[in-house]
């Protein structure tokens, strides 16, 4: 009994364990030994590297242009505009300092903890019920919620600005935290319903005899044994929090109230030529916290996105 | 024995749990409490605000005042709108274009990571990071790059003997759809990429190690085994990709806000435009709504596709 168990759990997390593998890289060598080395410079280093550095390049810029001094900047004759001659702190102090770019990543990360914690707390709720309880209409739960998915933020903006007003939370970052989970629980649902599956039903049974409550028996079992899906869940919705750009236009008015995103296309945009280095310096200082985060969870992160895809 | 019976409490002997008791363990019931939170959620924010956007596309609400019923008088506006038939027109050629390339070279880049090489992981992860950073934030990068007086492109091109002057990327009209096209695709790859590779570590070496015993050329081994196993998560992942690129609206606004004269005004930038920034709250919805026939025509052919393929290959789920 344990062992049929043990296979059948085998057998549906392959998809997360083929997204771990697909992070770790496996050793696999197939039949690669067959191409000498010339041949594969041409057919797979070449081609990669030229995307790889298409892919980066934008990001070198970025960095780049933050600490590039403005005169070399707007001078591309006399210095070499790929490289930058005496470095300079300037643009981030200015930043950090000289405008309100602090109380901008507050805010986001703000809403971005608080949605995504909302979000995840609805979703193992919800996950939970739709595998393990298997409720009258359960299948067709899911499917609706697999559809809300798919309903994109552009056709919901404008009638949400009026819910939003009707409810008194016009320029304020809660508006945020309370619109956000309608992105995030449909993904994370769907998530942790894949991760929810791969828990053996037999732990649950054994509880249940014990006389564990169905909460009990989510709490004490179900939420331990599926932290991994906790966390590519949380990192996923986390991401998109941070990258959600047209609620937080429509909804927030107020400049101390922004996120980054919004504060970053409204804020700086003047006439100024000069603008670019501090306009690059918050585009970079705004990307970092997400980098670092994900530098961190991979693997998770990856196993989120196509193990989302692949249910 | 006499100890058990004596133990248990007079009445729940002969198995009678009060109502109760036996609510707590009916499981629609518990399911329903479970449910509660995520319902509340979906229902107030995105299905009530659903229905909301269609109704308020039949009135006439602005800005700080209700609007009233005026039947289809906002389509039939929109209908002689030669802004909104541009509008259509452009988000048609961005979604079709970018999710072309996008397919392409993701699929291209999904089976080049899916080949044996030193630092793999290292590699695979940094693919990704163009999706992982905010949209506004790396457009802004591409704002920069696509700068009229100071493009890298344009002064490297021009070093190069190529071009004579600066490329005004974003101020001519076809320029200007190339290049947010183009941006779109550098974010979009990695995306397709990385789902796609996933989708091709579950295909067996053996297959290809037969397949090339039996003398099949690479683009053969790629056509008859690679692709029709990679067919249900292509439709999966190009659903999606020609889903966010159709409503995309954070890239343009970023780049273009929609100029240069409407050159590459999507339907949600107008939308935004007309119904927030102009504060016509129902001719926005009405330009919102009007999208949500492309959508569902999208998610239509993707899902009669996999069926079809589905059936093709004789599985039973």
């Amino acid at each position: 009994m344990t062992d049929t168990a043990a296979l059948q759990s085998k057998t549906q997390s392959n998809a997360t364990a083929t997204a771990a593998k697909l992070a770790a890289g496996d050793d696999s060598e197939g039949m690669s030994y067959l191409e000498s080395l010339p041949r594969r410079l041409i057919t797979l280093y070449l081609p990669l590297g030229i995307i790889l550095l298409v892919l980066l390049f934008p990001f070198y810029w970025m960095g780049l242009t933050s600490i590039k001094p403005d005169e070399q900047l707007i001078d591309m004759e006399k210095y070499n505009p790929f490289w930058v001659v005496h470095p300079t702190f300037k643009h981030i102090s200015k930043l950090l300092f000289e405008t309100q770019y602090p109380r901008w990543l507050w805010n986001t990360m703000y809403v971005a903890v608080g949605a995504t914690t909302l979000s995840i707390f609805a979703s193992v709720l919800a996950a939970y019920a739709i595998v393990r309880l298997r409720f009258k209409g359960a299948d067709t739960v899911g499917v609706l919620i697999f559809f809300a998915y798919l309903v994109p933020p552009s056709i919901l903006f404008i009638p949400l600005a009026s819910v939003i007003q009707a409810y008194g939370l016009f320029d304020s970052p809660l508006s945020l935290i309370l619109v956000y989970p309608t992105l995030l629980i449909p993904f994370s649902t769907w998530l942790l319903m894949g991760y929810f599956k791969t828990i053996p039903f037999e732990l649950e049974e054994c509880a249940l005899i014990d006389g564990a409550s169905r909460w009990q028996i989510l709490v004490k079992i179900v939420v331990p044994l599926a932290v991994p899906g906790l966390i590519s869940a949380f990192i996923f919705s986390f991401t998109l929090c941070w990258n959600e750009f047209i609620y937080a236009l429509t909804f927030l008015q107020s400049t101390p109230n922004k996120t980054v995103p919004v504060a970053i296309v409204n804020e700086f945009v003047d006439g100024d030529i000069y603008k670019w280095g501090s306009l690059m310096a918050g585009a970079l200082v705004g990307s970092l916290p997400l980098v670092i985060l994900y530098a961190f969870f991979v693997e998770h992160y990856v196993s989120a996105m196509t193990g989302a895809v692949k249910e | 024995m006499s100890t058990i019976q004596t133990s248990m409490p007079p009445g729940a002997a002969m198995g009678e749990p009060s109502a109760w008791a036996r609510m707590k363990t009916n499981r629609n019931f518990v399911a329903l409490w479970f449910m509660l939170p995520a319902a509340a959620f979906l229902i107030l924010f995105l299905a009530y605000p659903l229905g909301l956007g269609v109704w308020m596309s039949f009135t006439d609400e602005k800005i700080g005042r209700s609007g009233v019923f005026v039947g289809l008088e906002n389509y039939e506006w929109l209908w002689d709108d030669a802004i909104f038939w541009l509008s259509v027109f452009n988000t048609l050629l961005y979604t079709i274009v970018a999710s072309a390339i996008k397919f392409a070279i993701g699929l291209y880049l999904a089976l080049l990571l899916n080949r044996h090489m030193p630092f793999k992981a290292m590699i695979r992860a940094i693919v990704l990071i163009p999706f992982i950073v905010p949209t506004v934030l790396s457009a802004i990068a591409f704002w920069w790059i696509y700068d009229a007086q100071f493009s890298i492109i344009s002064w490297s091109l021009i070093k190069l003997g190529l071009i004579t002057q600066n490329i005004n990327f974003l101020g001519d009209t076809s320029w200007a759809r190339a290049s947010v096209i183009i941006a779109n695709i550098w974010r979009g790859v990695p995306f397709v990429a990385i789902t796609l590779l996933a989708g091709l570590q579950t295909v067996s070496p053996s297959l290809y190690e037969a397949a090339t015993l039996d003398g099949a050329t690479s683009w053969q081994r790629f056509r008859y085994i690679t692709y029709p196993l990679l067919t249900p998560i292509i439709a999966v992942v190009m659903t999606f990709s020609v889903l966010f690129t159709f409503t995309d609206f954070q890239l343009i606004w970023a780049l273009t806000r929609g100029g240069p004269v409407n050159a590459t005004h999507l339907m949600a930038t107008l939308s935004y435009q007309r119904g927030i920034i102009s504060g016509r709250l129902g001719e926005g919805a009405a330009i919102a709504t009007a999208m949500i026939p492309f959508l569902m025509a999208a998610i239509a052919i993707s899902w009669f596709g996999m069926q079809r393929r589905k059936w093709q290959q004789g599985s039973d789920q």
